[in-house]
């Protein structure tokens, strides 16, 4: 046990140095880096914590698919003519001392935590034969809270439609900007033939172990996006043009299943996004599966960003 | 000290880094990424709380969870929209800050413009 928690220590004190340095680090590109190392670092405390759903939707998105995007768009800046002026010492020990206090407020709270914490697991426990998952936080998602998750695909689709409309008007409905490589090394080309069969394996196990293990649509949508990004890259696909039917239709096919599930509640349970008792699995199972496509299709547009190249005919 | 309480302190001062790195980096792709430190640590706070509510056979309260990955796939839709907003603003006045030292006489140009 003590060893265990000697390991943890040692964790939190890298997690908070890698932080700082990555908040004081000179280049973008060295911050960026320090953040996926970041990213990773952090879902090994989240398993630390008992929570593996939320360590691989860490790794996944908040390391992985955030740094791509940054990193994607650290290489897309032209440098400034004028170097940017850092802000003076005074303004920087007033923030320093602003932030420390809410560190220590934080802490605080965290320190005076009442002893028996309040907790919904219980519940959870309780309901979870009805919902016929075994993972109660896919529960909780698809399930006690489906609303959430819900509104959660329209936010994603929202940003999206926010990035794209970044477009200039000639580019509408052209080719988003991603950085392709015009000669990928052979490296890149050979890692983005073998990969994608083992991503796209990958991806769909985690949607389908998603019901009863850690898991599900987001992790397994990040790494098809994932695949899709590296084949796109290394130029073996190309990026599709913003307006292909295909694409919108693999955009909406996910949010509109759940909705049209969530609706046929009305009629075949009792109220909105309620399953009827006995087929909840196999519903669930059909709007994970839609949501892990439209999931990996719109991650992999928002790091693709704006149109801004007409489609070659 | 349990491991929970020292991941809360954990989540404690990358809230205070991220909000250090949101106020003193000028340049916009640094104050998104403090901005995603700072998220993280609420995030963290969340696994403490669902740690501690461990209960009924389970590791960690699946309440908070749920609401932590729904978190940061929305974290990420705001990044990629911030990331967007910046792309188009460097293309357009070629900065990578928001405000410019001059910022007065660039108002001026912009309300002329």
């Amino acid at each position: 046990m003590t060893l265990v928690f000697a390991c943890e220590v040692v964790l939190a004190g890298l997690l908070v140095a890698i932080a700082t340095w990555t908040i004081v680090a000179r280049t973008a590109f060295a911050a960026i880096v320090l953040f996926m190392v970041y990213g990773l670092l952090l879902a090994i405390v989240w398993v630390a914590l008992s929570a593996v759903d939320v360590a691989l939707t860490e790794a996944a998105i908040g390391g992985g698919v955030t740094s791509m995007l940054l990193m994607g768009a650290a290489t897309r800046l032209r440098a400034p003519t004028t170097p940017v002026a850092d802000v003076g010492l005074p303004l920087r020990i007033a923030a320093g001392l602003l932030c420390a206090l809410v560190t220590v407020v934080l802490g605080a709270v965290v320190f005076f935590l009442p002893d028996v914490a309040p907790t919904l697991a219980p519940v959870a426990k309780d309901n979870l034969a009805a919902s016929g998952l075994g993972n109660p936080v896919a529960a909780v998602l698809f399930v006690f809270r489906a609303l959430d998750t819900l509104l959660e695909k329209v936010v994603l689709l929202l940003a999206l439609v926010g990035v794209w409309s970044l477009a200039s008007d000639e580019a509408w409905g052209g080719v988003p900007g991603l950085p392709v490589y015009a000669r990928p090394g052979r490296i890149l080309v050979f890692l983005a033939q073998i990969l994608p069969p083992i991503g796209i394996i990958v991806g769909i196990y985690m949607f389908w172990a998603g019901a009863s293990q850690p898991g599900g649509a987001f992790q397994g949508g990040t790494i098809l996006a994932a695949v899709w990004l590296l084949t796109m890259m290394a130029r073996l696909q190309d990026v599709p043009a913003i307006n292909a039917r295909w694409l919108r239709l693999l955009l909406v096919v996910g949010p509109t299943a759940f909705l049209a599930i969530g609706l046929a509640g009305f009629f075949i349970a009792d109220s909105f996004l309620a399953y009827p008792p006995g087929i909840a699995k196999p519903l669930i199972i059909v709007v994970e599966a839609t949501l892990t496509l439209s999931i990996g299709v719109t991650l992999a547009l928002l790091v693709a960003g704006p149109p801004e190249r007409l489609p070659q005919r | 000290m349990s491991s929970a309480a020292l991941f809360g302190y954990c989540g404690a001062v990358l809230v205070g880094l991220g909000l250090y790195g949101l106020i003193t980096r000028p340049e916009v792709l640094r104050k998104i990424l403090s901005f995603n430190v700072l998220g993280s640590g609420v995030f963290l706070l969340f696994g403490v709380f669902a740690r501690r509510g461990a209960a009924a056979g389970l590791g960690a309260d699946p309440v908070p969870q749920a609401l932590v990955i729904t978190g940061i796939v929305v974290a990420f839709s705001a990044t990629a929209l911030a990331v967007a907003l910046l792309v188009r603003l460097n293309k357009e006045t070629g900065q990578i800050v928001v405000a410019p030292d001059d910022s007065e006489e660039s108002g001026e140009q912009g309300a002329t413009r």
